[in-house]
């Protein structure tokens, strides 16, 4: 072999490798790798043949275990590079097929891969391994290696390396190595953005749409980028005009542009390559024959140098011609390019001669919004937060952008057919809203909230949310929202209360909130009522296209009523009228009380609550009856006497507790709903937007038999007298047999502060605690809130986060998965009394 | 809760030797969930009664034994332990009434071998899956004669009808330690509960408070089943959490798995659990469920399927007998419920299955809502008993999973003929309380084709059992495949 094929440089020398890449060391052992690589890089990103050896063998130098060792190896180098990690493989990688291996990988997670060979003479390495009492190989094994190598450089740059840089002498001691930025990076741009779909030569309409947007002679005053997502030329009536625009913008810096599959094919054929002459590659060579040359030239070159997709915003947006599957965002290979430029095709031809693709969209489950074109269609559509932007101006559509972040969608119509489609235009493939995939939800998850950070689902809560969400769930496309779990207050140390307003309102003030209001709790069950003005609206809004026009559900997503529910849902449509147009919306989403709790829950009253109650007033009367029998014949039973009579009393009590919940209710006659907020509406999220008092004050506009408003009083908690008018409303409230009420901080609070607690009253509690509870409050006193109390937050924060979801118009899946986790986390074994 | 013996025998006051329990003295008894008392409310020559009185606390017993007990109620602080005479009096007399029940009496070894006259009342007996038909039912062959009343749920709401308890009294000439111990005995049976973990010295416990009585008891079979009761308890608590108010909570714990064991009970019991389906006539038929999955392996045998996912698996019936065809190389089990492929796992006896046996077999939940991409790559899929238990606007979605998801060569469905339904004379409503539907033969028929021709399948019709002309069959079945082509 000869030197001449290396570029020998004068020393400092500098090299710069990818910044996400593989980077493979090749030297014979002693060349001094291991050293070289902790002077460049972190000890983390340096996987090397040694410290794998010893992890699978607990001795770096037996060689008997290296295809092990070297398995190891390619399993932590494949996992980094799946990751997105630069990594440096420290093994001699001497031979051709140890190097195609990393090659390989690199290849398979489409990251690219560059060799930093250090060519030392034998004797120093010879003289260095002598000096390592660990490595007792001989000097043949150098000698070997050595000889290896000298094989390999030769032909090494053909072994699939995008660079391959060779140090010699004092070049390894003193070269500086830079990380190189992927081209496809530009995370560092900001926007705002205007992202334009499919040109196709349409010159004129490119204007009208860039003056539309704003722009004055290519240069928005606002300082906005226009981003294009390539297949500027061919079929239309000005390929020419269209990229001395683009070309234009993009060298004064206000425009970006990807490679379209058109530009492709077009510098193809400008080269003078072999290609076929079709879809409309015959205009823009016609045109172009007749620009000039010089333009010609550039105009190729711009196209030339076009890359495959570019990542924008802190990696929250990806432009590709044809879109980009996660996996490939960053990348970088012939795949990735492949992808961007024609999408991911699934090799079939459809009647029309066309290729045949595969909606990768429908399964995009990416944190960043795509923005693609490349196949025309009617009407733009969000599919899982990707969107395409060709409507097929040339084929007499629209020429459409998109405002980006404010994801506005702003398009020109076509001033004529320029071009007459191969096959018709479609509207986009009919996509089914409610595919949701077992991905979204199995697992140990991490659910990304805006309001309390990261929240961890776990595996076997999951697991069984599954079942319940599978088994008696409503249509998930309904299931927009399950309430939270709502802890009480610290306990109450005053005589013959468990639970009181004070240690609420203390709870509160201590964290820093001036103003509470105290509801009502209402003697029903929790349900969530899905609303929409029209069976048009729920198919636009939820994607629920058979008619239905909403959704009541329980607290654990189940629908209240088999045959009824169509009934109570167009109910509360009528009663909520007022509020569509007050509110700007055509659907609601509205928390509530659904009245009586028998109506639901008269199997459990009968099976549990009525059981209990007739066998205690069945046996007490005679246990009475038998120790005053004893006590008359003076034995000394006085005490067990008195403790029956008081439990007798006690259970007349608990009889009277939960008959207050039961009323007869046939069909919807006696049912009611007592809504306490709006969740969302029509482009927000009114739960997290607005204050309780606006909520009780729009919910007051409801005037209808079936909605029964929430009574409640508000409190300033500075206010000695303000608070006391509370605790005795609440007095009156439940010893009248109420349930309670719910303290909520008017203003949504920051921070680890309860959205809510509940304040039960003193007879409710029977219920709860059995008959004899009041016996003893001294045991029930020791309860642990924590749990209740951090899981209530968590909830709240899923809630929230699933309601901002939805008003933002996030896909299914994304709504469904902080729903799903409500779900999962009510499975976590919680003192169910709290 | 309270227990009172009273006896006209003279002297009654002989009732306190054979108690070991004196009359005049009021004696306490401490039990791990409360106290125990005996005392004598009448202590006369002619009529003398005992009394036991049991308080137990519930808070005590939630904290002591938190939500895994055997008993769900024993979780709950909304509890009739409290009131009703359950295994807790049982256990509790059985102790305080060592001796009596023994039939030992130092003091008067003649006594206790005596039948004499005797009194027994409960105040409230639970009497589950039988009320007070149960209770003459077991106490009258051994004796007794049986005054029991029916307790009303709550006078306020007399359209709710009748509670689960019984006031009981039981008259006869008898011997006490008899009657103790039938009493413990036959308590926890007609309460269906016990408070603690049946093990197996359970069975040594039964046999010797049954010597001499249980052997010739007509409902010896009935007694012994639910005196040994089993529940499995883990997976009931974590979804008894999730349960809320409002359902019938045992309906709703109650997994489609079960649906199957129901089945196979041929008589008798069957009837008191679910709705289970009816097995006809005495000459044993085989049971629906065999028939069933004949049928279903023969039709996976006609299309030639090598690799096979059961969707649905449940206790993995299926499973066990593809894992016995050798043919098939590559079988998966799929359910929704964990506790189903637990259940599945013990009964295939996953842990001790061979390597080669395991290796073709793969067991996990998932969700036939969901897409998943695990069920893809077999030549077909099995629904057997399956699309019932989905709510109808639920189906699409199922629909989209597996034949536009999975896509495998065929799927084989099998259903309730709802129109079978009459000839079942004591089913009332549909077969199984989580079935959400059951279609007739056109209704099936019109679901399958709509689906074959929106996923491009082709699809054929198979009657399994007894195909009555005016009725069709009780189970039906469709097979799909792919792209048409004969089956």
């Amino acid at each position: 072999m000869s030197d001449k094929t290396l570029n020998e440089q004068p020393t400092p020398r500098q090299i710069g490798v990818p910044a996400m890449s593989l980077i493979v060391l090749v030297g014979v052992s002693g060349s001094g790798k291991s050293t070289f690589a902790r002077k460049h890089f972190h000890p983390t990103q340096v996987i090397s043949s040694d410290f794998c050896r010893g992890l699978v063998a607990d001795d770096e130098n037996d060689q008997s275990a290296t295809p092990d060792a070297f398995d190891v190896l390619h399993y932590i180098v494949g996992t980094r590079l799946r990751r997105g990690l630069l990594t440096v493989v420290d093994a001699t990688s001497v031979q051709f097929q140890a190097r195609q291996q990393l090659v390989e990988l690199a290849k398979a997670h489409n990251v690219l891969v560059d060799a930093i060979v250090l060519d030392v003479p034998e004797e120093v390495a010879i003289e260095r391994n002598s000096t390592r009492p660990d490595r007792d190989f001989g000097p043949h094994v150098i000698t070997r290696q050595r000889k290896d190598l000298r094989r390999s450089l030769g032909k090494i740059s053909r072994d699939g390396f995008r660079r391959v840089h060779v140090l010699r002498g004092d070049e390894i001691d003193n070269v500086t190595i830079t990380l190189e930025p992927a081209w496809t990076d530009l995370k560092h741009l900001t926007g705002p953005f205007d992202i334009i779909g499919d040109v196709h030569g349409c010159a004129a309409e490119l204007e009208t749409l860039l003056t539309t947007l704003g722009y004055v002679d290519g240069r928005h005053p606002q300082g906005r980028t226009a981003v294009f997502v390539g297949d500027l030329v061919d079929r239309g009536p000005d390929t020419p005009g269209v990229l001395r625009r683009v070309m234009g913008m993009v060298e004064a810096g206000t425009a970006l542009c990807v490679c379209g599959n058109h530009e492709q094919k077009l510098v193809r054929a400008l080269n003078g390559r072999k290609v076929r002459v079709a879809h409309g590659l015959e205009e823009s060579l016609t045109q172009l024959a007749e620009a000039d040359p010089a333009f010609v030239a550039a105009a190729k070159t711009f196209m030339d140098g076009l890359i495959s997709h570019y990542q924008l915003d802190d990696g929250k947006l990806v432009v590709a011609h044809a879109g980009l599957k996660e996996p490939f965002h960053g990348r970088a290979s012939a795949r990735v390019r492949a992808f961007a430029l024609y999408g991911d095709t699934t090799g079939e031809t459809d009647e029309y001669g066309l290729p045949v693709r595969y909606p990768w969209a429908e399964d995009y489950r990416g944190r960043a919004m795509v923005v693609y074109g490349h196949t025309p269609t009617t009407e733009p559509e969000w599919i899982n937060n990707t969107i395409c932007l060709d409507t097929g101006v040339v084929f007499g559509g629209r020429l459409t952008a998109l405002r980006y972040p404010e994801r506005e969608l702003i398009s020109v119509p076509a001033e004529r057919v320029w071009y007459e489609p191969t096959r018709p235009l479609a509207p986009a493939r009919q996509r089914d809203p409610a595919a949701l995939d077992i991905g979204d939800v199995r697992g140990n998850r991490f659910v990304e909230t805006r309001f309390a950070g990261t929240i961890r689902v776990r595996e076997e809560n999951a697991a069984a949310a599954l079942e319940i969400m599978s088994r008696f769930a409503v249509d998930p496309r309904w299931l927009v929202y399950l309430p939270p779990t709502m802890a009480p207050p610290e306990t109450s140390q005053l005589d013959g209360y468990l639970e009181h307003p004070a240690e609420a309102f203390a709870e509160f003030a201590a964290a820093g909130v001036t103003r509470v209001v105290c509801e009502e709790k209402h003697m029903g069950s929790r349900a969530v009522a899905v609303l929409a003005r029209t069976p048009e609206a729920a198919e636009k809004r939820f994607g629920v296209a058979d008619g239905s026009t909403g959704m009541v559900y329980t607290r654990t997503g189940r629908p209240f009523f088999d045959t009824l529910t169509t009934e109570l849902v167009d109910g509360l449509r009528a009663a909520v009228a007022p509020l569509w147009a007050e509110l700007g919306t055509d659907w609601l989403v509205l928390d509530g009380e659904l009245l009586p709790w028998s109506a639901k829950a008269e199997s459990l009253i009968r099976s549990q609550y009525a059981s209990v109650g007739a066998a205690a007033r069945t046996a007490l009367p005679e246990v009475v009856t038998a120790l005053e029998a004893a006590a008359g014949r003076g034995l000394d039973v006085g005490l067990t006497l008195d403790r029956a009579r008081r439990r007798l009393d006690n259970a007349a009590r608990f009889r009277d507790a939960y008959a207050r919940y039961c009323w007869p209710v046939s069909g919807l006659e006696g049912v009611r709903f007592a809504p306490f907020q709006i969740l969302a509406a029509e482009g927000r999220a009114t739960a997290v937007r607005h204050p309780h008092d606006w909520h009780l004050d729009q919910l007051a506009r409801i005037d209808a038999p079936l909605v029964q408003p929430t009574r409640h009083v508000y409190v300033d908690l500075g206010s000695v007298e303000s608070r006391q008018h509370a605790v005795d409303w609440w007095e009156e409230l439940t010893s009248a047999g109420g349930e309670g009420m719910v303290v909520k901080p008017v203003e949504r609070p920051e921070g680890r502060v309860q959205p809510g607690v509940k304040v039960r009253g003193r007879e409710y509690l029977r219920i709860i605690y059995g008959p004899d509870y009041t016996e003893s409050l001294d045991v029930l006193r020791r309860r642990f809130l924590g749990r209740k109390r951090s899981l209530a937050l968590r909830e709240h924060a899923l809630g929230l986060e699933a309601l901002a979801r939805l008003a933002d118009g996030e896909p299914l899946w994304r709504v469904h998965e902080p729903v799903f986790a409500v779900l999962a986390m009510e499975s976590e074994p919680v003192d169910p009394r709290l | 809760m309270l227990l009172t013996i009273s006896t006209t025998h003279r002297p009654a006051t002989d009732l306190g030797f054979l108690l070991h329990k004196h009359p005049d003295k009021v004696q306490e008894f401490s039990q791990s969930f409360g106290t125990a008392q005996v005392f004598y409310p009448e202590a006369g020559d002619e009529r003398c009664t005992a009394a036991l009185l049991l308080d137990v606390d519930p808070i005590r017993l939630v904290r002591s034994r938190g939500a895994s007990s055997p008993d769900f109620s024993l979780g709950q602080y909304v509890n009739d332990r409290p009131y009703a005479a359950s295994s807790l009096l049982a256990s509790a007399m059985a102790e305080v009434f060592r001796t009596a029940r023994a039939g030992r009496c130092a003091a008067r070894p003649e006594l206790p071998e005596q039948a004499i006259p005797l009194e027994i009342s409960l105040p409230a007996l639970p009497c589950r899956h039988g009320g007070v038909e149960l209770a003459h039912r077991l106490f009258e062959p051994l004796g007794w004669q049986v005054e029991a009343a029916a307790v009303p749920l709550d006078e306020g709401f007399p359209e709710w009808g009748n509670s689960r308890y019984v006031r009981l009294t039981l008259r006869g000439e008898v011997r006490l330690a008899d009657a103790l111990n039938h009493l413990y005995v036959l308590l926890p049976v007609l309460d269906d509960a016990k408070h603690y973990w049946v093990a197996s010295d359970e069975v040594d416990k039964l046999i010797r408070a049954g010597e001499g009585w249980l052997a010739a008891h007509p409902d010896r079979g009935l007694i012994t089943r639910r005196y040994l009761n089993r529940r499995t308890a883990l997976t009931r608590a974590a979804l008894a959490r999730l349960a809320e108010v409002g359902d019938d909570l045992e309906d709703a714990l109650e997994p489609p798995v079960e649906e199957e064991t129901a089945e196979a009970t041929p008589d008798g019991e069957a009837a008191e659990g679910s709705g289970g389906e009816p097995t006809g006539e005495s000459d044993r038929p085989t049971p629906l469920n065999v028939l069933r999955r004949e049928a279903v392996l023969a039709a996976l045998d006609d299309v030639g399927a090598r690799t096979v996912i059961d969707l649905g698996c449940g206790s993995g019936q299926l499973v066990n007998a593809l894992l016995a065809n050798k043919t098939i190389t590559k079988i998966a089990g799929v359910d929704v419920s964990a506790h189903a492929l637990t259940l599945a796992a013990r009964k295939l006896k996953l842990d001790r299955m061979s390597d080669a046996r395991r290796a073709r077999l793969d067991l996990f939940q998932g969700s036939l809502t969901y897409g998943d991409s695990r069920f893809a790559g077999y030549d077909a899929a099995v629904l057997m008993e399956v699309v019932e238990h989905l709510d109808p606007p639920r189906l699409p979605a199922l629909e989209r999973v597996v034949f536009g998801g999975a896509k495998p060569g065929h799927v084989i469905v099998t259903t309730p003929n709802a129109e079978y339904n009459v000839r079942y004379e004591t089913l009332t409503g549909m077969r199984h309380p989580d079935h959400r539907f059951e279609w007739t033969r056109a209704e099936f028929r019109h679901w399958a084709a709509a689906v074959a021709a929106r996923y491009g399948y082709q699809v054929d019709y198979r009657p399994v059992g007894e195909d009555d002309p005016e009725l069709g069959p009780p189970t039906q079945m469709a097979i799909f495949t792919a792209g048409g082509g004969d089956v």
